[in-house]
């Protein structure tokens, strides 16, 4: 009689170490997850029974004139949302990053400074802006007139036009410390070596940066994109607490997160609707899924990174 | 590669996080303003009082569902033990949530089996829905309930009017207020024609003031405070709203312009950016005194009572020539049921007759001015506007806010969409034919009159 051999023998040390992650995480995220697809696939009847539906939900969302338009306007909006975000926030972080990374001696200040609404709640971010911004007694008027651009300012949180970028630059106000704190713990990683050799062969500091630096924190701009990416499909708190669940106004500020609680509880005398609220939910899902592996596919796996 | 593998598990967990935050995570927002309950300021909303004395045999606790957490100390120092005094053998706890999500936590419970014995009931399809679900109790045999006529039983009754629910408690009535030492100091009267209101509008505009206080950011006052304030004198009250219903009156008809027609005129007399406006910024403009006339209703007086420094005055919507039949909306906002599932039916109903009864009404009435009985009882208020308000009762026709009853069961909600294309016509951003025409395409779509 042989012996097993030992490197087939299960590795029982693997599963009890995972065992109480895996068991959390299934419990209260994969779970609910999992329920919530499902329950996109049915329909409440009378008595609150469920039925089974196959896409009808689905096809509601994409068909019928009270969710069609919502969704569509909810996701550009969404894209217009993620756009702000790309083009200033991420860029002021990096910018911020490369001027922190030079080093000086109120670095340590300036990140603290920087970093610190991040850490407060949306709803009092939401308060304030609303208090600087508010055409009554809010001091951005003032402010304006100051430097002579008094002209410049107007309602612009209750204008169609203009409340949903409003809506978007504070967001980027309040989150613009994280890409900076990932760019700059990424740039302050790059060995003094490279940007002494490279000052040495006469390159500029613009050239330094763009041909040594930038190219050496790529996956971190890609985590950064991606990391802006999923925040931004999933906003809802900001919105919510400035402009309401009906997200006004004329819905210019809905985005997919307002378009669902509006749909899932309710709002007013609209009673909620638990499984187009899931139908919502799940698109949210597989919006965020396809950007992630889009991501993966066509960028992290072309950036070369560097071990440094 | 096992590096790519590890961050490619680690991007799938984080999206599935996110996304399950996104999901289910949400149950807990801060609570939004909503109309219009959330005029008083709001206190602490505290864990409801344990009984305070151990329960001594067959003592029974009753515990009331509200979101009226306005109003916990109203409850708690004078409603409650005048009724305990009464039946020292039934406690009651008022249990308060937050109004923005009362109508979900209750579902919860209710579905739950935990909801508490008495619940108070929203106007309407939210009530009749948990009445046709078998959560609420028919309360037609109620002692009591004969205090109550059609139009305050409406709110609370099925749609054949054969099985009434809740023990209506109180309604809100809209108005004008302004500020009567800016009146005495121009020589302004009160207005009650539309052009007298314009008049004393221009008036106010052309001596400085800021004449309208309201702001759309809300979107809610504009619908609420504005047309179905102003537009009752249009459509004729209860007539007007019926015909809605019986499909006889459509929203692209001449009352419904001219309502929206009179928001887009007050436009020009709104405070500066009032686009961004909110309502609690408009409530403090009139008390710091800095606008005059203020849209809104009943619902406000304790708190302007308490915070403003000058002599307020109140008039009703204005009518469109003199001489007019005026409209009042005087409506249905609050009332109480039964839980079907209470494990104390008897004193359940004990307490609800009590509700019925002139004692709970002056009871009611004078702790929270400006929320009127529904029951016939003769009530004395003390205090003097709210007295105005109710005089209004006599003088004029009452009605209720017509996206309420049956209009707001489809999809596109109607309230919903007052609420939108009201603040748009303030906005200046879709005409009032276009505002008309949105709304009757929207309820064509599932509406079929009866």
């Amino acid at each position: 009689m042989q012996q097993p051999k030992r490197l087939s023998r299960f590795p029982v040390h693997i599963a009890v170490f995972l065992a109480p992650a895996v068991l959390l995480y299934t419990l209260f995220m994969v779970i609910p997850l999992i329920n919530s697809l499902r329950l996109s696939f049915f329909e409440i009847e009378n008595q609150n029974q469920l039925s089974f539906s196959g896409l009808q939900n689905y096809i509601r969302l994409f068909k019928d004139s009270n969710f069609a338009p919502f969704f569509w306007r909810a996701l550009r909006n969404n894209f217009v949302f993620f756009a702000v975000h790309m083009l200033v926030q991420n860029p002021i972080g990096l910018l911020l990053a490369a001027l922190l990374a030079e080093g000086g001696r109120l670095r340590n200040f300036f990140r603290t400074i920087i970093f610190m609404p991040t850490v407060l709640s949306v709803v009092i971010i939401g308060f304030i802006w609303q208090l600087i911004l508010n055409p009554l007694w809010g001091v951005a008027e003032s402010m304006l007139e100051a430097i002579g651009l008094g002209a410049w300012f107007g309602p612009w949180l209750g204008k169609p036009e203009t409340a949903l970028v409003t809506v978007a630059l504070i967001s980027v106000w309040q989150f613009v410390g994280i890409p900076m704190i990932l760019f700059y713990a990424a740039l302050i990683g790059i060995p003094d070596e490279l940007t002494e050799a490279a000052r040495v062969d006469g390159a500029s500091a613009w050239d330094i940066f763009w041909r040594i630096k930038f190219p050496l924190i790529l996956p971190t701009v890609g985590i950064v994109g991606i990391l802006t990416f999923v925040g931004n499909f999933n906003a809802f708190d900001l919105i919510y607490t400035m402009k309401g669940a009906n997200a006004g106004p004329d819905f210019s500020t809905d985005i997919m997160g307002t378009f669902f609680y509006r749909t899932f509880f309710g709002q007013q005398l609209q009673l909620g609707n638990p499984t187009m609220g899931a139908t919502v939910a799940a698109m949210m899902f597989l919006i965020i899924l396809t950007g992630v592996l889009l991501y993966m596919f066509l960028w992290a796996r072309r950036v070369q990174t560097y071990e440094l | 590669m096992r590096k790519m593998f590890m961050m490619l598990s680690l991007l799938v967990a984080l999206s599935l996080v996110l996304t399950a935050c996104g999901g289910g995570a949400t149950t807990q927002p801060p609570a939004a303003t909503e109309p219009p309950s959330a005029a008083t300021e709001p206190p602490v909303a505290t864990e409801p009082p344990a009984a305070t004395e151990p329960p001594a045999a067959e003592e029974v606790t009753l515990t009331i569902e509200s979101w009226r957490n306005d109003d916990l100390s109203i409850w708690q120092d004078q409603i409650i033990p005048a009724f305990e005094a009464k039946y020292p053998n039934i406690k009651v706890v008022f249990a308060p949530t937050a109004p923005a999500e009362y109508n979900g936590v209750l579902n919860t419970k209710l579905q739950g089996g935990t909801a508490g014995d008495l619940i108070t009931c929203r106007p309407f399809d939210a009530s009749l829905e948990l009445f046709q679900q078998g959560h609420l109790a028919s309360l037609n045999d109620l002692p009591g309930m004969e205090n109550f006529g059609d139009v305050a039983k409406s709110a609370w009754i099925t749609d054949d009017s054969s099985d009434v629910f809740c023990v209506p408690m109180a309604s809100v009535i809209h108005g004008f207020f302004y500020n009567k030492d800016k009146f005495d100091e121009l020589g302004l009267a009160e207005p009650t024609t539309k052009e007298e209101f314009m008049n004393v509008l221009q008036a106010l505009k052309d001596a400085g003031e800021t004449p309208l206080v309201m702001g759309t950011a809300d979107q809610w006052e504009s619908a609420t405070m504005g047309f179905q304030n102003v537009g009752p004198n249009y459509w004729k009250g209860e007539e007007g709203r019926l015909a809605l219903i019986h499909g006889t009156a459509k929203f692209t008809d001449e009352p419904y312009i001219k309502t929206w027609q009179d928001l887009a005129a007050w436009s020009t007399f709104l405070p500066e950016g009032y686009e961004a406006v909110k309502y609690p910024d408009a409530q403090s403009l009139f008390t710091l005194g800095q606008g005059v006339i203020y849209p809104t209703g009943s619902w406000e007086i304790s708190l302007f009572e308490k915070d403003a420094g000058f002599n307020m005055g109140i008039f009703p919507p204005y009518v469109e020539n003199a001489g007019d039949t005026c409209y009042i909306s005087d409506h249905t906002d609050i009332a109480i049921g039964m839980n079907a599932a209470t494990a104390h039916p008897a004193e359940a109903q004990t307490f609800l007759s009590w509700v019925a009864s002139d004692e709970f009404a002056a009871l009611y009435a004078n702790a929270l001015p400006g929320f009127f009985p529904l029951s016939s009882a003769q009530v004395t208020l003390d205090d003097p506007l709210a007295n105005e308000f109710l005089s209004w009762r006599q003088q004029c026709k009452s009605t209720i806010r017509n996206s309420y009853q049956i209009l707001s069961r489809g999809e596109p909600n109607l309230e919903n969409e007052l609420w939108r294309v009201s603040a748009g016509v303030m906005n200046g951003s879709i005409t009032p034919e276009q505002a008309g025409q949105e709304i009757q395409d929207g309820l064509d779509q599932w509406y079929t009159p009866q």
